[in-house]
Formats: structure tokens, C-alpha cells, sequence
């Protein structure tokens, strides 16, 4: 129990120290990095409490694909060097304290509903899908994905499609002077347009171009 | 203190959340910033599914953090093409200069 609230509290605040860092960080790559960081501590949280397979998923969807893709981009448009300035000089920045009062004022509006969160008694009965303590957590999940929510999970694989169809066709530029193939030109091309027999007399030879 | 129940686990939810709020709200130079906060607030969403699941025993919740793990990756690559692609028209993603729209 001690080493479970040890391991909460070290990985909770390099989670908090590091999502601090995302916002207030001078360059943008080192933003990307501590995103990294905090994505890997929460992925621990979770295979903790007791969520290996959404920890492993954590670690390859967001550290392996999505943060990449975040510095590929940075790295790309060439706007590591221009500066995040937070507080910046200008008078006409008003935003500041409005936003930090939303924000507070939202931030004690969920501590509010937590600290005053209980169990209803009937909860516990409209549990749909209990967890099975004999089986691993990927096996369970799989149990369930595969059966009872596979219309929905073809479904995400279909919104994953759209969204890479999407990013290719708005990433996609035409450039001019590149010289390619044309399949269809190929495979659309007939004999009588490359090929024309002649019957050439003798010793007259045969007229190219003509 | 030292027995973590769930509201530690939605205290630091509700942390990264709004610190993810405070970067939409006062970043005002670069909008990449503004979608890794966006990422933040998925993320702190995800860590209250993911404790809720396991402390009342149900299974639901880690099958919806798995596809709301789906539509942020689809957002964030969305996003960055967009990005990208008035990068390469307007030449700045800094959030000042993008008033085009006159919002």
C-alpha cells in the first residue's frame, strides 16, 4: 500500500511538472518532449491501477505515433525557435486574468464535485461488464471489443481511415516539372498506335513521317 | 494520505485538465502548443474513465478510453495537416498574426 502511494505521488507530479512544462516552455521541441514525458508517467499511472493493456496502448499510440508526429511537424515548419512568450509585454492583453479566473473558478468547481462524490447505492447493480479477476486485462478487453462492441470498433478503424485519408489529401501539393508514369496511358495503349505495317517497294526504301 | 483511492486519481485528472485549459487559453504565439494542450485535456478525460473503470469494477470505461484514444489520434493528425497546410499559404502559425477570418 505505502509503495502503491509512493509510486502514485513520484508519477503524478513528473506528470503535473511535466504538463506545466508543455504550456510554459520557451521552445516548442522541448514542448514535444516534456508531452513525451508525460504521456510515459501516465501511462505507468495506469498500468499501476491496474490498466496494462490502455498503458501499453498509451505508450505506442501517443509516445510512438502522436508526439512523433508533433515533432515532425515542429521540426518541418521551422518554428522551434519562435518563442512561446507567455506574458508577453503587450497593455492590450486582458486575457490573462479573465482566463486564469475561468480557469480557477473551473478548477474549483471539480474539486468541489470530487470531494463531494459518493457511491449510489444502486450503482453497483447496473455494472454492465464486470472485470474478471482470473483473466488478464488484454483478454477481457478483447472478450468484449470483439463481441459486444464490434460494430463500434470497425467503426473507429473507419474514422482512423477518413482521418488518413484526410491528412494525405490536404498535405498533398502538385508539383510541376515531375516527371511520372501514367498507368492508364499504358495499359490503354493499342498496337495501331505505336506500331504501322508497311508494305515498302523494293529499292525505294520506306518514307518516315510522312 | 498514503491509501490512494480514486479521488487522488481524479484530483490529478481534474490538475491536468485545467492546466491544459490554462495553455488554450493563454497561449497567444503558437498554435501547436494549443493542440498539445488539447491533448492534455483528452489525456486527463482518459485517466477519469480509466479510474472510474477500475474502482467500480467495470469494464465500460477502459473500452471507451480506447476509442477516445482512436479520435485523438485522428484529431491530432487532422490537425497537424492543417497546420501545415496554412503554414505553407500564410507563411506564420503564430496565433496573433491568423485573423483572416476577422473573429
Amino acid at each position: 500500500m505505502v509503495a502503491h502511494a509512493i509510486f502514485f505521488y513520484i508519477f503524478s507530479f513528473i506528470a503535473i511538472f511535466s504538463a506545466i512544462m508543455v504550456t510554459v516552455s520557451k521552445n516548442t521541441v522541448h514542448s514535444v518532449f516534456f508531452l513525451i514525458l508525460d504521456f510515459i508517467s501516465i501511462s505507468f499511472l495506469f498500468i499501476m491501477i491496474g490498466a496494462e493493456f490502455l498503458g501499453m496502448i498509451m505508450l505506442i499510440v501517443y509516445v510512438g505515433a502522436v508526439a512523433i508526429l508533433f515533432l515532425f511537424v515542429v521540426m518541418m515548419l521551422n518554428v522551434a525557435q519562435q518563442k512561446n512568450e507567455w506574458f508577453t509585454s503587450e497593455i492590450r492583453s486582458t486575457h490573462i486574468p479573465i482566463g486564469l479566473l475561468v480557469s480557477l473558478i473551473i478548477f474549483s468547481e471539480l474539486i468541489i464535485v470530487i470531494g463531494g462524490w459518493k457511491y449510489k447505492p444502486d450503482l453497483v447493480d447496473s455494472i454492465s461488464i464486470k472485470i474478471d479477476a482470473n483473466m488478464t486485462n488484454t483478454q477481457s478487453l478483447g472478450n468484449v471489443i470483439y463481441t459486444d462492441y464490434i460494430h463500434l470498433f470497425q467503426l473507429s478503424g473507419m474514422v482512423l481511415l477518413v482521418a488518413m485519408i484526410g491528412a494525405i489529401v490536404l498535405t498533398f501539393r502538385e508539383r510541376s516539372g515531375v516527371k511520372k508514369q501514367s498507368y492508364f496511358k499504358q495499359i490503354s495503349r493499342e498496337k495501331k498506335d505505336g506500331v504501322e505495317l508497311v508494305e515498302p517497294e523494293s529499292s525505294k526504301g520506306v518514307k518516315i513521317d510522312a | 494520505m498514503l491509501s490512494i483511492g480514486l479521488g487522488h486519481y481524479l484530483t490529478l485528472a481534474a490538475i491536468i485538465f485545467i492546466i491544459g485549459i490554462v495553455g488554450i487559453f493563454l497561449n497567444r504565439k503558437n498554435i501547436i502548443v494549443i493542440l498539445m494542450s488539447i491533448e492534455l485535456i483528452l489525456l486527463a478525460v482518459n485517466i477519469n474513465l480509466v479510474s472510474f473503470s477500475i474502482y467500480i469494477d467495470d469494464l465500460s470505461g477502459q473500452i471507451f478510453t480506447l476509442f477516445i484514444l482512436t479520435v485523438a489520434a485522428a484529431e491530432a493528425a487532422i490537425g497537424l495537416a492543417i497546420i501545415v497546410i496554412y503554414y505553407r499559404n500564410s507563411g506564420t502559425i503564430r496565433v496573433e498574426e491568423i485573423h483572416e477570418l476577422k473573429g
